[in-house]
């Protein structure tokens, strides 16, 4: 029997911190703009990131096994080393199911779901990006950081059918970096969108008679790409009906490059309503059309976070923060010794804990261990998955002295719901805000990076939007 | 659990202490050799006379060649040994044992720890490769919790408290002030602790103990031995150590408003020693005011004073130089920094000179009481070690 192929859950996942863009203006007299860019924290990259969005996705659809695990930015935390690892181990995936890293490009991204779409089984495509440029550019303006998951898959829970695509290759040289490079350059943007314009009708055109459907059936379009202009020209000979065309959150998250098109389709699909037909339109290198129908099954999909629900609770930060995160600019580190590399061979060991934040249970008294306790003769702990467990703070203090890549570390106790207590760092959080008795979530972050190892655990962040924070 | 003690089988019969501080000067040897030679001339014998030797030492060196070098000692048994901030006591305990067993006739404890050499303030430790879950705080912030947890549960006011904290802190400078051993041998004003720029939590850098360089050694014989050495010896009555399992950090009964590892120890060197009125049997004792918080559980987690009643016995000066209990009449760690091995051997060698009336007129405390505690922990609330001694003048 044919099943339907499509998409089975999506999130999008904005970090917490704002950058006003005037205080780029008030900072150097030029550049920045209007309206906000979302900012990784300074314990953040794309792979924490790609695992909360990842996180979010799978909490609406938590029992489905992933046969492929797919992660693409043109940000990577590590170059040989996959970073698709991470993500699989904080999802707690089967060992069987593949995890692999489409790196580099920002086309990487909708190729990752383009990829998911056409293949067979249960994938998860997951998308980030850290999208930086100099002081005063318009990369740094309008970037924005993000991530998305798209949980692809078969059969009645499909909430938007995959009706097909279109796609146009061309070599040519519009925007690069190099690795290592903090900037990324581009050419006058007149070449580029002489270029991308022929090769996104092309898409267009496959891409529609893929699915034999007209423009004018398209209810929700998606345009974006890193070449606004490009993009802005694009949508004008697509033949759209009027009031298609989905917001690209310029004005308050900036372009999250490699995420872009996830983040903008899981967003779509948080509010569309059954048989509505969405396309995704992306330059980057040419052009690649995506179309979807929703389906019956999407009026009873409730997104874990919506996307607006994470745009109304940031908040923002300094620019001189924003900077300094960045790298743009060294401050002052805390007098205190660095941390050591993390061990590979102890990180290995303590995978579920590390980065499945999986304590242990004793079956006979019910005694919750976070770290997990070891099983001696006659106790054989049980693992208790503590990820998605809220909890409350118990006490907590502001620590002046000791290191952070960003002080003070704000630490707090806290009990979790159903039992359990873990001592841990809080992040995305003012030190002047924390109060005894505040709710909190756990979050994968980066603590710190030495020898080129990044360390990556989890953190806790209080909970802020109004139903966040509800144990799955 | 049978914990028999070692009561009057063991004396202490020299001792010597270094005088503490920034010592950039002073290499760890220097200290070594300043405390081991002050410790046999008080006892009247040298270091071909001591047959074994446990040195403490938690991250200036590594075995028993950290002592026996600087020292030139020929064929002895050398032990290095660490236990956190309980390192000097733990080579106290170890050294007592080895002549209560009647392996050795004259045994000797080294602590000695230089600080100062690493670079930043405060005590850092050692990295042990590991898989980065740990946390990263310092001390000053994990015994910062347990100032806002006591607050409430008894319900003191914020200010009060802090008032309070402050007045330990006092306290401490003032008895410190009387002590040319000291690192701070200067009185602080409450107006200034209190002022002192925050470092963690409600904490200010007053509110923290110094960090020093220092060294401390002690001579134990048998006790039927102790007069060949001295007139008035020191009998170790009790000895005790807990080292804690690390519970109270994931138990969410724990509370942070007392150290349940200092509870334990102090149950079991009491019931050594056969003290049952701590607060009116003894002459004085040290303890570990690592933060003044610290202090202030330690009252209570010691039976000095009720449940929920320290601060007000605080404010009221039951443990100043003049009160009822003198609590750290050699100005403590507040006073004294913190060489993590020498601090154990530093609140004893207080006890050393107050109970033999050696102590210079200005802090010689007044009561006649027999008994002297030294209490020393390392780790954090939830996570710790504690050792209890209980030392006397007299056998029986």
């Amino acid at each position: 029997m044919f099943e339907v192929r499509g998409i089975v859950s999506a999130a999008g996942y904005l970090p917490f911190r704002r950058l006003q863009r005037s205080a780029i203006t008030a900072t150097f007299g030029a550049g920045g703009g209007k309206g906000t860019r979302t900012v990784a924290s300074y314990d953040e990259d794309t792979t924490t990131m790609g695992v909360e969005a990842a996180r979010l996705a799978r909490s609406g659809a938590p029992d489905t096994a992933i046969d492929c695990l797919t992660y693409a930015t043109a940000e990577p935390a590590y170059l040989d080393k996959t970073n698709a690892t991470a993500i699989h181990a904080a999802l707690r995936l089967d060992r069987s199911s593949v995890a692999l890293d489409l790196g580099g490009a920002v086309r990487s991204g909708i190729g990752a779901l383009r990829l998911a779409l056409e293949g067979s089984g249960t994938s998860l495509a997951v998308s980030s990006d850290i999208r930086t440029g100099l002081p005063t550019s318009p990369d740094e303006a309008s970037g924005g950081d993000g991530a998305a998951a798209i949980l692809v898959g078969e059969g009645a829970s499909v909430i938007a059918e995959y009706l097909g695509s279109g796609s146009a290759t061309d070599e040519f040289v519009d925007r690069w970096r190099t690795p290592g490079e903090r900037r990324s350059k581009v050419w006058e943007e007149r070449f580029g969108e002489t270029k991308y314009l022929p090769l996104g009708v092309q898409a267009w055109t496959a891409a529609l008679a893929a699915a034999s459907i007209d423009a004018v059936d398209v209810d929700h379009a998606i345009v974006t790409g890193m070449h606004t202009r490009a993009a802005a020209a694009l949508t004008k000979k697509l033949a759209l009906r009027d009031g298609v065309l989905v917001d690209g959150l310029a004005s308050t998250v900036g372009n999250t490059g490699t995420a872009h098109p996830a983040l903008l389709l899981a967003a779509t699909l948080e509010t569309a309503a059954p048989g509505a037909v969405i396309a995704v339109v992306s330059l980057a290198d040419g052009a690649d059309v995506l179309l979807f129908r929703t389906t019956d099954a999407i009026a009873n999909f409730t997104p874990a976070r919506a996307v607006a629900t994470q745009l109304a609770t940031g908040a923002d930060v300094l620019y001189g923060k924003f900077l300094s995160w960045r790298g743009m600019v060294t401050v002052e580190p805390p007098r205190r010794p660095e941390p050591a590399r993390v061990s590979a061979s102890a990180a290995g060991r303590s995978g579920e804990w590390k980065f499945g934040f999986v304590g242990s249970r004793n079956p006979a008294t019910g005694e919750l261990h976070l770290p997990p306790a070891t099983s001696v003769p006659g106790v054989e702990m049980e693992p208790a998955p503590m990820a998605d467990v809220a909890g409350t703070i118990v006490t907590f203090t502001i620590d002046k002295l000791a290191y952070s890549p960003s002080p003070p570390i704000v630490f707090a106790v806290v009990d979790f719901d159903g039992g359990g207590r873990f001592p841990v760092e809080m992040t995305d959080v003012d030190a002047t805000e924390v109060k005894i008795g505040d709710r909190v979530e756990m979050t994968f972050r980066r603590l710190f990076t030495a020898d080129g190892i990044h360390d990556y655990f989890w953190k806790a962040r209080p909970i802020r939007a109004r139903g966040e924070g509800s144990t799955p | 659990m049978s914990s028999h003690g070692i009561k009057d089988r063991v004396a202490i019969v020299g001792m010597g202490c270094t005088n503490f501080g920034e010592r950039f000067d002073t290499s760890l040897d220097d200290l070594i050799v300043d405390a081991s030679n002050q410790a046999f001339t008080s006892a009247g014998t040298d270091k071909d006379a001591v047959d074994a030797y446990w040195f403490g030492t938690a991250q200036s060196g590594m075995s028993g060649i950290t002592l026996a070098r600087p020292l030139q000692l020929h064929d002895k048994p050398v032990t290095r040994v660490e236990n956190f901030c309980a390192t000097g006591s733990e080579a106290l305990r170890q050294a007592s044992y080895a002549v209560a067993s009647g392996a050795y006739d004259i045994a000797m404890a080294v602590g000695a720890e230089k600080v100062k050499d690493s670079g930043y303030a405060g005590l850092n430790a050692y990295p042990i490769p590991n898989d980065g879950t740990a946390r990263t705080l310092t001390a000053a912030a994990m015994f910062s919790m347990v100032a806002p947890a006591y607050a409430k549960k008894y319900g003191v006011d914020q200010d009060e408290l802090k008032n309070v904290l402050a007045r330990i802190a006092w306290k401490n400078h003032a008895n410190g002030a009387k002590n040319p051993r000291a690192q701070f041998q200067r009185e602080m004003s409450i107006e200034k602790i209190c002022a002192s720029p925050r470092v963690a939590g409600p904490l200010g850098i007053l509110d923290c103990a110094g960090v020093a360089d220092g060294a401390a050694a002690a001579v134990v014989v048998r006790a039927e031995d102790a007069h060949r050495f001295t007139d008035h010896p020191l009998y170790i009555k009790a000895l005790s150590f807990v080292a804690g399992n690390g519970a109270g950090l994931t138990d969410p009964e724990y509370d942070y408003t007392h150290f349940p590892e200092v509870e334990a120890s102090v149950a079991d060197a009491y019931a050594q020693a056969g003290v049952t009125d701590p607060r009116h049997e003894l002459a004085m004792a040290e303890v570990h005011d690592c933060f003044t918080p610290t202090e202030l559980v330690l009252m209570e987690d010691l039976g000095f004073a009720a449940r929920g009643t320290a601060w007000k016995e605080i404010l009221a000066g039951s443990f100043d130089l003049d009160g009822e209990l003198p609590i750290n009449p050699d100005g403590g760690l507040k006073s004294f920094g913190h060489p993590v091995g020498a601090s154990g051997l530093r609140m004893l060698f207080e006890c050393w000179l107050q109970l033999r009336r050696e102590a210079p007129e200005a802090r010689q405390i007044q009561n006649d009481r027999p008994l002297a505690l030294t209490h020393n922990l390392g780790g954090y609330p939830g996570e710790m070690v504690s050792f209890v001694s209980i030392v006397g003048r007299d056998q029986g």
